[in-house]
């Protein structure tokens, strides 16, 4: 997929020298004349973006994307999937081939600054660790002095496997790739010892090994890995609906709607839902969208916990417990402002 | 009468537009006006967008630290060096994968060519076989397959595959001694390059010799002599300033000595055994193309298959080989971008890569990426065009 990278490039260049460039504040209004969201995912990554067998998008990232479907048209499945490497994401959203990314991005300062992109939020609090086979007997990341280490280029997994062994001054041979599955190919064939990521894409993609059950996710974490969606910067009318749209299942949850009651919540004397679900205030026409906007999520999409569980909560193959993405009130991170 | 007039007198002045060589100029200059005006036009149009959207530009980022590892570089680089240094990093083993095979794939290519051209059945035949299916394979499943193989033939690293106790092939690569040098070291190297010039001298007294009298001198064996044995009598008189520095297995992987990573051996590989089938073809049309009435002068004059071959056939051979030669090495030489696919730190999985991902310039990565291969492909031309006109058809 170098050619897709190559292209988007080609395509960047292309776009940033045309005259009658996009201007800022419009994304929302091109989304709408276009009738599809252009949304960039992985590539595949069980549990966060995924087609199966039919070419259905699935996953925890997939909900975002149809969240914001559900929001703006009312109808989750006017989403274009367009699936990006590491490599090629930010190029593809700089160039006007996605409107946002949903696909496991850490958000970094200089992602938000020089790239010239805005993250909207927090999704998914990560970190990076570490996968080796069960029969190196390695029981904590500091004995992998030495160790090849297989990881995917252009990713701030890169930055902090280098970090983290500079640190603790351990010789590391880095083999990059560009594309996860091809990571995963060779750390399966054995050309490395360990292979690294952010946790939930450790277990997301041991499900995809000969054998997981060989392999262990060591207890380390080395970095945080605040991951999120984005969008380009400078457009805050397009930026506020991609955030809202999360801050709304985050909300719903904390409110105690989901999917099953959202219609007799609509009913409810409770100002805050009814605020939420559009019965109450304009709050949908400040975004730019119809007052149901929420509604519309937690009816085709569910609540974030809804979405958790479904995708990559314990009962999944993925099976990765809440933690740090529990809400607030259960002792996470997972925090919402209110909609007032 | 009138002719003499036109002839003497100065030309009649004529406006400018009507003068043709003026016109042609006036033309020209236009011509080249709009092109300058609508390459800056674009560079204009370029800057003001990225700084609209609030991305950065410039070319500062080259010297920011890297912060990130790669597996095999040609000239000391860390994590703390610069993007600048990362980028040479990628563009030296570009370089280092082209050098190494072009070498090899036109070794390969000749041999293929005249076994093609062999009377003997089963060559020519595995030649042709050889050929049409290395050319007909897209050249990116080559190297996935060769990767693949390479992957999966040989063991882990504590169940390495030794030869003489001292080199290693296992899944990491290719481990051997390496040189470790010493004070005194220069001296090998002096007489290294003193035998090399005195070849380059022998075989210029030879060539007039012969010119003058007409007996030949076995430069070739003498040279090979002087430049083999004259450094290893230094290095015995200097007392061997070097000592090998072995490969060890500790922990995971061996430490020590020299590694070709497997991502190397087999990116070169699949560029030589494609590149070579193309080479092959060219050399054989080439020879084939010399009218037989040369061989068969060849052979009037008593020489025998082997000098008519060298001395008669090649060289006119050459000059029909060698322009599609060149092309064939700008080929190797672009393709070599493919490593990206299996993760050999070459220029493009590098800077328009890695460091393009990591800073998000990409106009200006990939402009000195494009930059970067144009330069390098105009160099292999001028060297092969020298090369050209120096075996080109004297005539006399």
């Amino acid at each position: 997929m170098k050619h897709l990278s190559l292209v988007a490039a080609g395509a960047a260049l292309a776009m940033f020298s045309m005259a009658g460039t996009v201007e800022a504040q419009q994304t929302l209004a091109q989304v709408k004349q276009r009738g599809l969201i252009q949304c960039g995912v992985s590539q595949s990554l069980p549990g966060f973006a995924n087609p199966d067998a039919q070419g259905n998008w699935a996953g925890f990232d997939v909900d975002m994307c149809k969240a914001i479907a559900a929001a703006v048209f009312g109808d989750v499945k006017r989403v274009k999937y367009v699936p990006t490497t590491a490599r090629e994401r930010f190029t593809v959203l700089q160039a006007g081939d996605a409107d946002l990314l949903a696909r496991n991005t850490t958000w970094t300062m200089s992602r938000d600054t020089q790239l010239g992109f805005d993250f909207v939020g927090i999704n998914f609090y990560d970190g990076q660790g570490f996968m080796v086979r069960k029969d190196l007997n390695v029981k904590s990341a500091k004995q992998l002095a030495g160790a090849a280490v297989c990881t995917q280029t252009g990713t701030t997994t890169e930055l902090n496997v280098a970090d983290f062994f500079r640190t603790n001054k351990m010789a590391y041979k880095v083999v990059a790739f560009e594309k996860n599955d091809e990571v995963l190919a060779a750390y399966d064939s054995g050309r490395c010892d360990v292979f690294t990521t952010d946790r939930s894409g450790l277990a997301a993609d041991r499900t995809k090994l000969k054998d997981p059950n060989a392999h262990i996710i060591l207890p380390d974490v080395i970095s945080k890995e605040p991951l999120g969606p984005l969008v380009r910067h400078g457009d805050n009318n397009w930026g506020d609906v991609i955030r809202w749209a999360f801050f709304a299942m985050v909300n719903a949850e904390e409110l105690g709607i989901t999917q099953a009651n959202v219609d007799q919540m609509a009913n409810s004397p409770n100002p805050e839902i009814k605020r939420l679900l559009g019965k109450e205030g304009d709050f949908g026409k400040m975004l730019g969208l119809d007052n149901n906007w929420a509604h519309n999520i937690i009816k085709m999409v569910g609540n974030y916990g809804e979405s958790y569980e479904r995708n990559v909560g314990p009962k999944t193959p993925i099976g990765l417990e809440r933690g740090v993405n529990a809400l607030w009130t259960a002792g996470g991170l997972q925090y919402a402002p209110p909609v007032r | 009468m009138a002719v003499e007039v036109r002839g003497g007198a100065a030309p009649p002045s004529v406006a400018v537009w009507n003068d043709p060589r003026a016109r042609a100029i006036i033309f020209q200059a236009l011509a080249l006006a709009a092109v300058v005006a609508f390459g800056l036009y674009i560079f204009n149009n370029t800057y003001t967008n990225l700084e609209k959207r609030g991305i950065a530009s410039g070319f500062a980022f080259l010297g920011s630290t890297a912060g990130f590892g790669i597996i095999m570089h040609l000239i000391p680089y860390a994590e703390d060096s610069s993007y600048g240094v990362a980028m040479l990093v990628g563009l030296l083993n570009t370089l280092a994968v082209a050098a190494v095979g072009i070498v090899l794939a036109t070794v390969l290519g000749f041999v293929v060519g005249i076994a093609r051209l062999s009377r003997n059945w089963l060559i020519s035949r595995i030649a042709y076989v050889y050929i049409e299916s290395m050319r007909n394979v897209p050249l990116l499943l080559q190297i996935f397959f060769w990767y693949q193989l390479l992957g999966k033939s040989v063991p882990g690293p504590k169940q390495s595959i030794v030869f003489l106790d001292i080199f290693f092939l296992n899944n990491r690569g290719f481990y051997t001694p390496a040189p470790v040098f010493e004070e005194g070291f220069w001296e090998i190297v002096v007489g290294f390059v003193v035998a090399c010039i005195g070849s380059f001298y022998l075989s210029r007294w030879s060539r007039r010799r012969q010119e003058a009298t007409g007996q030949q001198f076995p430069v070739f064996l003498t040279s090979l002599g002087l430049i083999v044995v004259l450094p290893l009598l230094v290095a015995l008189v200097a007392g061997m300033p070097f000592h090998w520095d072995y490969p060890s297995l500790q922990g995971f992987n061996f430490t020590g000595g020299m590694v070709l990573i497997p991502e190397f051996v087999s990116l070169t590989f699949a560029l030589v055994v494609y590149t070579a089938a193309y080479i092959g073809e060219i050399v054989r049309s080439g020879i084939v193309a010399v009218s037989h009435g040369q061989t068969e002068a060849a052979y009037s004059l008593g020489l025998r298959p082997g000098p008519t071959l060298r001395l008669v056939v090649i060289p006119q051979a050459m000059r029909i080989i060698i322009p599609p030669l060149t092309s064939q090495f700008l080929n190797l030489t672009k393709n070599s971008s493919l490593a990206t696919a299996i993760a050999y730190p070459d220029l493009v999985a590098v800077f328009a890569g890695t460091i393009l991902n990591q800073t998000g310039q990409a106009v200006e990565c990939m402009a000195i990426t494009m930059a970067i291969y144009l330069t390098t492909s105009l160099l292999t031309s001028m060297f092969m065009n020298w090369f050209n006109a120096s075996v080109a058809l004297k005539e006399r």
